[in-house]
C-alpha cells in the first residue's frame, strides 16, 4: 500500500503543475498585471509611473511564462509563472498583493471554516442516512413517494434561498440566533444558523442519493438471509444495509474531508464568517492573484489527499480491495 | 485573531464512529431459516429493544422542549451578536462591507479606510463639524497657517495681483499633544527603545498586544515633516505623490534621491524591505522651524492646498513607528503600519481583524477637544448644539463588524444591533415613502421604532460622457455639438432617478453639485440647453426639440444621411450581468427616442479602463466624488491638460476648450467671491454649450439612525466625526430587549408535530416486526 501511496503522491506533482498553469492562464487572460496594479492602487490619481513601480516591486514586470531576453534555464525561470508558482510546492504562499502574509491568514481563517463545515458534515451525514433509511423502510408506500417528491423539490431550490430563508425565519422572525456575524466568544451562537442552513440545504439531494444506494442493497441475498435469521428490520437497515452501502458514501465523504478547510464561498459571505471561503471570494473580487493561486493550489492538494484517503478507506471498508 | 473553537464531537457521532466495516462473510454464515419460520418474539428482537430508544428520543426531546419553553420566558435577547456584558456599555456599533486594504495615511485613499484612520490620525486641520458651507478649522494646529506669497528671489510679495513664484505655509501645532500608547515608544531604563531587533521575545509575538510595554511621546513638528517625506517615498505608493511633486518644492528631486538610496540600502542589507530612516534626507520645500512649527513651500500658488492639509495624507508619523514595524518577523505576522496605525487622535485601533471586526478604543492620551459652540442657524433647533463645549469623544469604544451582505446588515439595524444604516434598494420601500409633495419620509414601521432619517445631497456627480476624441460624437464641430445637445435632452435623468435610484438623486445642470462654491440654485442654475423654465421650475425640453437639433446636426430622424440607415452609437460600459439588463434597456430606450441605435460594448472594469486610457470608448458613464469642497475639484475634470488619453488625468471625456482652460487657470487661484462666481458661471456656460457630458445627477444620501444616536448631522467632507457622536446606552439596551424577544412557540410546535409524526412510524414498525413472513 505504501508504494501505491508514494506513486499517487508523485502523480500529484504534474497534476499540481497543470492546475497552477491553468489557474495562471485563466487569471492572466482576464487580468493583466496593469489591471491588478490599478485595482490595488485605487481608482483616483493613479499614474503610469505608480503602476510600473507596483509591478516592479512584485515582479509582475517580468514576462508571463517565457523570458526571451534571459539565458538558459532563466528563459523559463525568470518569469512570473515560475516565480509565483514554484514556491507553492514548498507551501510558501508569500504575501498577498496588499502585503499581508497569506500563510498567516490561512492558518487563522481555516478554523471558522472548519467550525461550520465539520458540524454540517457530521450532522448532515447522520440526518441524511437516517432519512434515507426511513424512506427505504417505507419503500413503495406513500411515505416513500412523498418523501422522494419532497427531496426533489428541496434539491431544486437554490442554496441562496435556504440562506436567506433561514436568516429570515430563524434570525429575523423567531429571533433565536444572530442573523450573521462571528465571534470566538460564544461561537456556537453564530454557528447554529449556518449549520442548520447547511444541513437542511443538503437534505434533498443527499437523502435521495443515499436512498438509491440503500435500495440497491435492500434486495440483496444477505439482507434476505438476515431477515430469515430473524434479525430485526432496524438492525438489518442500520447494520447490514448501511455497512454494505458505505463504499459510495465514503467516496463522497472522505474525499470531501480535506476540503472542509476550504470553507463555503457563498455561505461564509452571507453569514459573515471569516473563513477561507470568504477569503477566496474576496481575493477573486479584488483580483489578488497571490491569494487566488494559493487557495487554488491548496484546494488541489487537499483534493488529491482526499482522493488518496478515499482509496485507503476502501481497503478498510472492503477487505477485498487491495491497493497495489 | 486566534480562533480556537471547542469543537467537541457530539455523542451521536461518537456512536456513528462505531460503525464497523462490513464483514462480507457474516451474511454467508447466517443460518437460513425456512420461509415459514415462526414469528419473532418481540422481546427477543433487538430491534424492538430499540423501541425503547424511540421512547428515549422522546425523552430527549422533552427536556429540550422544557428548556425552550423556559427560555421563552427569559428576558434576554438570544440573537444579540455581542456579549451580554456590553449591553449597557458606551459602545458605537457599525458595520463595514469591504475590508480596508491600507491604513497607512500616506497610502489610504478610500472612504472605507478613512472611516477608521480619520479617528486615529490627526492632520493639522479639519472641517468644522456643523458649519456650512464647509469651513476648514485647526485640529492639532494652534491657528490657521500663516501664508506668505513669495517672489522668485524668496522675498515676500506685497502686490496681491502679482503671481507668486512660491507660496509658503507656516503651521504651528499645539504643544502637549501625545501619541496613543504604543510599543514603538516603549523605552528601557536608559531611555533607549525597548523593542529592537535584538529583543529576545520577538519570536513569541503574534499580535501587537503581545508586546507588554508601551510608551508615548509628545507630538512635534518633526512628525509632520517626516510624513510629508513619506509621500515622496515610492514604495509607499502614495496616490497624491505625483500631484504633490508638482507643488511641493523639491519633492520630485527628493523622491529620486530616496529611490537611489533605497536601492543601495536593499543591496547592502539583503532585505527586501529594509527600513530607511527618512530623517537623514532633507526635503528642500519642507522644514522644521522649531519644535512646534514647520514650513511648507509650494511652487506658485495652490489655494486648495489647505484642503489637503485637512486630509490624512498630512497626518504626523513618528519615525519610531516605522522603525518598530520593520523589526524582523513582524511583517510575516501582518504587524505592519498598514494594519496598526499610530496616532494622536481620540481613538486608537485596539483590534484589527479586517476579516471579522475592527475595534476603536478611546485614546487614554488624547489631549481633549470641545464640541463646537456654534453651527448653522437651524442646528440649535435640531439639537446639534446640546453638547456644545463638552469634552469629546463621547463614545468609549466603536465596534465595526464585517457584514458584506445588505440583507443581514439591514435586519441587524432593525434589531438595534447597528446604530446607523444606509438604505439598500432591497429595503428602500420598507423604510421610505414619498409624501404628496414628493418629500421623502419614513414609513410607519420605521416611525414606530423611532428611527430617524437624514438626507443630504452628496458632493458627487454621476455623468454620461462623450469621448471628445471620437470622430462622430467628439470634437468641436457644430454637427457633433448639436448631436451631443440632442442626446442631452433625450437622456431623461428624472426618469433614471425615479427608476434606478428610488428618487435618491438630484438632476444635475452642470458639473458642480450643491454645497460646492459656484453652484447656483433656482432659475439661475438651470441648464437652458436642456431645460426651459416654467413658473420658475425647470422642465426638460421636449423630444421634438431634441429631434430638431439632431436634424440640424445632419441626422434627420436619427438616420445617417449617407446610408439612410439609423445612426449607430456605441456605449462602452462595465455594467454586465443580469442586474444591468434593465439599466442598459433604459439607455437603449432613450436613444431610440431619437431614432439612434445604441450598441453596448460591455467588458469588465479592467477592459473598460483600458479603453478609456486608449481613447477607444465612444459613450460611457462615470462618476466623481469630491476630495474637497472647492469647484476646482470638479471643473478640473474638464480641463484640457488633465485629459485621460494624453495626460492620464481625470478628464475622462478628453474635453479641451482653450477658453475654458484659460478661465480655469484664473478661477483656481481666486478666493470664493463674486469674481470667482462670475468666472465659474462663464465656464459652466461653455461646457453646457459644448456638452462633453450629459450632466447626469448628484446622488442624495439617505441615512437612518436610531433614536439613541445623537449629533448625527451629515458632514460629507469630514471623516473624523466619530468623536462628535453620542449614544444613549440605556435607551438602546431597553429597546433591544423589547424588539428582540425570542419567539419560541413555532419551534415547540414543530417539535410536537415531529413527535406526533413519529407515532405512525413507530406503529407501522411494530406492526411490521410482529407480522409473520409471507
Amino acid at each position: 500500500m505504501m508504494a501505491y501511496i508514494i506513486r499517487r503522491l508523485l502523480y500529484a506533482i504534474p497534476i499540481l503543475i497543470g492546475v497552477n498553469l491553468i489557474t495562471f492562464v485563466l487569471f492572466f487572460t482576464v487580468n493583466t498585471p496593469d489591471d491588478m496594479a490599478r485595482m490595488h492602487l485605487g481608482m483616483k490619481r493613479v499614474t503610469p509611473e505608480a503602476i510600473e513601480q507596483w509591478k516592479q516591486e512584485r515582479n509582475y514586470d517580468k514576462p508571463l511564462v517565457y523570458n526571451s531576453s534571459a539565458e538558459g534555464m532563466a528563459k523559463l525561470g525568470d518569469t512570473i509563472f515560475a516565480e509565483k508558482s514554484l514556491a507553492l510546492f514548498a507551501f510558501r504562499f508569500g504575501s498577498s498583493d496588499n502585503g499581508r502574509d497569506i500563510g498567516h491568514d490561512i492558518r487563522q481563517r481555516m478554523w471558522p471554516s472548519l467550525a461550520i463545515a465539520v458540524p454540517v458534515l457530521m450532522l448532515g451525514l447522520l440526518l441524511y442516512i437516517t432519512l434515507a433509511l426511513l424512506l427505504v423502510f417505507f419503500r413503495s408506500t406513500y411515505v416513500d413517494t412523498w418523501g422522494v417528491v419532497l427531496a426533489v423539490v428541496m434539491m431544486s431550490i437554490s442554496s441562496m434561498f435556504y440562506i436567506i430563508g433561514g436568516q429570515f425565519l430563524i434570525g429575523k422572525f423567531l429571533q433565536l440566533v444572530p442573523i450573521s456575524g462571528f465571534d470566538t466568544e460564544d461561537a456556537w451562537k453564530f454557528l447554529v444558523l449556518p449549520v442548520i442552513v447547511g444541513v437542511v440545504g443538503g437534505i434533498g439531494g443527499t437523502t435521495r442519493f443515499y436512498r438509491t444506494l440503500f435500495l440497491e442493497e435492500i434486495h440483496r441475498d444477505y439482507v434476505r438471509s438476515a431477515r430469515a435469521k430473524g434479525v430485526s428490520e432496524m438492525r438489518v437497515m442500520f447494520v447490514h444495509v448501511l455497512k454494505n452501502a458505505m463504499i459510495p458514501i465514503l467516496t463522497g465523504v472522505v474525499a470531501a474531508l480535506p476540503l472542509l478547510f476550504m470553507g463555503s464561498l457563498v455561505s461564509e459571505s452571507f453569514f459573515g464568517i471569516p473563513g477561507l471561503g470568504s477569503y477566496t471570494i474576496d481575493a477573486i473580487n479584488s483580483q489578488d492573484f497571490a491569494i487566488v493561486r494559493s487557495m487554488v493550489f491548496l484546494g488541489s492538494v487537499l483534493y488529491i489527499i482526499g482522493l488518496i484517503l478515499t482509496d485507503i478507506s476502501y481497503t478498510l471498508v472492503d477487505p477485498r480491495v487491495r491497493l497495489q | 485573531m486566534d480562533v480556537r473553537l471547542p469543537l467537541k464531537l457530539p455523542e451521536f457521532m461518537q456512536e456513528e464512529k462505531n460503525f464497523s466495516p462490513v464483514d462480507f462473510d457474516e451474511t454467508s454464515s447466517f443460518r437460513r431459516r425456512p420461509e415459514s419460520s415462526v414469528p419473532v418474539k418481540p422481546m427477543d428482537d433487538p430491534g424492538l429493544r430499540r423501541d425503547n430508544g424511540n421512547c428515549g428520543a422522546a425523552c430527549l426531546y422533552l427536556p429540550l422542549l422544557a428548556i425552550l419553553l423556559l427560555l421563552g420566558g427569559c428576558e434576554d435577547a438570544w440573537n444579540n451578536p455581542y456579549p451580554a456584558k456590553d449591553d449597557n456599555a458606551n459602545i458605537y456599533y457599525s458595520s463595514f462591507a469591504e475590508r480596508p486594504k491600507h491604513l497607512d495615511p500616506a497610502r489610504s485613499y478610500t472612504s472605507s479606510e478613512w472611516a477608521f484612520i480619520s479617528q486615529i490620525y490627526e492632520p493639522p486641520y479639519q472641517y468644522h463639524f456643523l458649519r456650512r458651507p464647509y469651513e476648514v478649522v485647526p485640529l492639532t494646529a494652534a491657528a490657521m497657517p500663516q501664508i506668505r506669497r513669495l517672489g522668485p528671489d524668496g522675498a515676500e510679495l506685497m502686490d496681491d495681483d502679482e503671481a507668486p513664484a512660491f507660496t509658503e505655509y507656516v503651521i504651528q501645532i499645539q504643544p502637549g499633544i501625545h501619541y496613543q500608547p504604543h510599543p514603538a515608544f516603549a523605552t528601557d531604563a536608559q531611555g533607549k527603545p525597548l523593542y529592537t531587533k535584538d529583543w529576545q521575545g520577538l519570536q513569541q509575538v503574534h499580535q501587537l498586544s503581545d508586546f507588554d510595554s508601551t510608551g508615548t511621546r509628545e507630538l512635534t513638528a518633526d512628525d509632520y515633516v517626516y510624513q510629508i517625506k513619506r509621500l515622496g517615498f515610492a514604495p509607499l505608493h502614495s496616490p497624491i505623490a505625483s500631484l504633490m511633486k508638482d507643488y511641493i518644492v523639491g519633492l520630485k528631486e527628493f523622491a529620486s534621491q530616496l529611490d537611489q538610496a533605497y536601492a543601495k540600502l536593499q543591496q547592502q542589507s539583503g532585505e527586501e524591505q529594509p527600513w530607511m530612516d527618512l530623517r537623514q534626507f532633507d526635503l528642500e520645500g519642507v522644514e522644521v522651524v522649531d519644535r512646534y512649527s514647520y514650513r511648507i513651500r509650494l511652487k506658485g500658488e495652490y489655494p486648495q492646498f489647505i484642503y489637503w492639509l485637512s486630509m490624512n495624507f498630512f497626518s504626523p508619523m513618528p519615525w519610531e513607528a516605522e522603525r518598530f514595524y520593520h523589526l524582523p518577523g513582524l511583517r510575516e505576522r501582518n504587524i505592519t503600519l498598514h494594519w496598526y496605525p499610530v496616532g494622536t487622535g481620540p481613538y486608537y485601533l485596539a483590534e484589527n481583524n479586517p476579516n471579522l471586526r475592527m475595534v476603536l478604543e478611546k485614546n487614554p492620551n488624547f489631549r481633549g477637544e470641545r464640541y463646537p459652540l456654534s453651527g448653522e442657524a437651524t442646528d440649535a433647533a435640531d439639537g446639534y448644539l446640546a453638547d456644545s463645549g463638552r469634552d469629546m469623544p463621547f463614545i468609549d469604544r466603536a465596534i465595526y463588524s464585517l457584514d458584506k451582505e445588505s440583507i443581514p446588515r439591514w435586519n441587524k439595524f432593525l434589531q438595534g444591533y447597528y446604530d446607523v444604516s444606509g438604505i439598500g434598494s432591497d429595503s428602500f420601500d420598507q423604510a421610505v415613502q414619498f409624501g404628496t409633495g414628493g418629500e421623502a419620509e419614513l414609513t410607519d414601521a420605521m416611525q414606530e421604532k423611532g428611527i430617524e432619517l437624514l438626507t443630504s445631497v452628496s458632493t458627487s456627480i454621476y455623468y454620461f460622457g462623450f469621448n471628445m476624441l471620437d470622430d462622430l460624437v467628439g470634437g468641436d464641430s457644430e454637427r457633433a455639438r448639436l448631436l451631443r445637445q440632442a442626446i442631452s435632452i433625450a437622456l431623461d435623468y428624472e426618469e433614471f432617478i425615479s427608476i434606478f435610484r428610488n428618487g435618491r438623486g438630484k438632476v444635475a445642470h452642470g458639473p458642480l453639485p450643491p454645497g460646492i462654491f459656484g453652484y447656483r440654485e433656482g432659475v439661475d442654475g438651470i441648464n437652458p440647453l436642456v431645460y426651459r423654465v416654467d413658473k420658475g421650475a425647470p422642465v426638460r425640453r421636449s423630444i421634438e426639440e431634441a429631434r430638431a437639433l439632431l436634424e440640424r446636426a445632419g441626422y434627420p430622424n436619427g438616420r445617417d444621411p449617407e446610408t439612410g440607415k439609423p445612426m449607430i452609437l456605441n456605449f462602452d460600459t462595465a455594467a454586465t450581468g443580469p442586474d444591468s439588463k434593465a439599466l442598459l434597456s433604459w439607455y437603449r430606450k432613450q436613444f431610440q427616442k431619437l431614432g439612434i441605435e445604441l450598441i453596448f460594448r460591455t467588458s469588465d472594469y479592467n477592459r473598460f479602463q483600458e479603453k478609456m486610457l486608449k481613447g477607444t470608448a465612444q459613450l460611457f458613464s462615470w462618476g466623481w466624488n469630491a476630495d474637497y469642497p472647492d469647484p476646482e475639484n470638479f471643473l478640473f475634470m474638464l480641463y484640457g491638460p488633465h485629459s485621460r488619453v494624453k495626460h492620464h488625468g481625470e478628464n475622462t471625456a478628453n474635453y479641451s476648450n482653450p477658453e475654458f482652460d484659460r478661465l480655469f487657470d484664473r478661477m483656481k487661484f481666486l478666493p470664493n467671491g463674486e469674481k470667482r462666481q462670475q468666472i465659474i458661471d462663464q465656464m459652466i456656460a461653455i461646457v453646457r454649450h459644448d456638452a462633453p457630458w450629459v450632466w447626469g445627477f448628484y446622488p442624495v444620501d439617505f441615512v437612518l439612525h436610531h433614536q439613541w444616536y445623537r449629533n448625527a448631522k451629515p458632514n460629507l467632507m469630514a471623516n473624523n466625526t466619530l468623536k462628535y457622536k453620542g449614544i444613549d446606552t440605556e435607551a438602546r439596551a431597553d429597546l433591544r430587549q423589547v424588539w428582540n424577544k425570542p419567539v419560541v412557540w413555532p419551534v415547540v410546535l414543530v417539535i410536537i408535530l415531529l413527535l406526533l409524526s413519529l407515532l405512525p412510524a413507530i406503529y407501522l414498525y411494530r406492526r411490521h416486526e410482529r407480522s409473520t413472513a409471507r
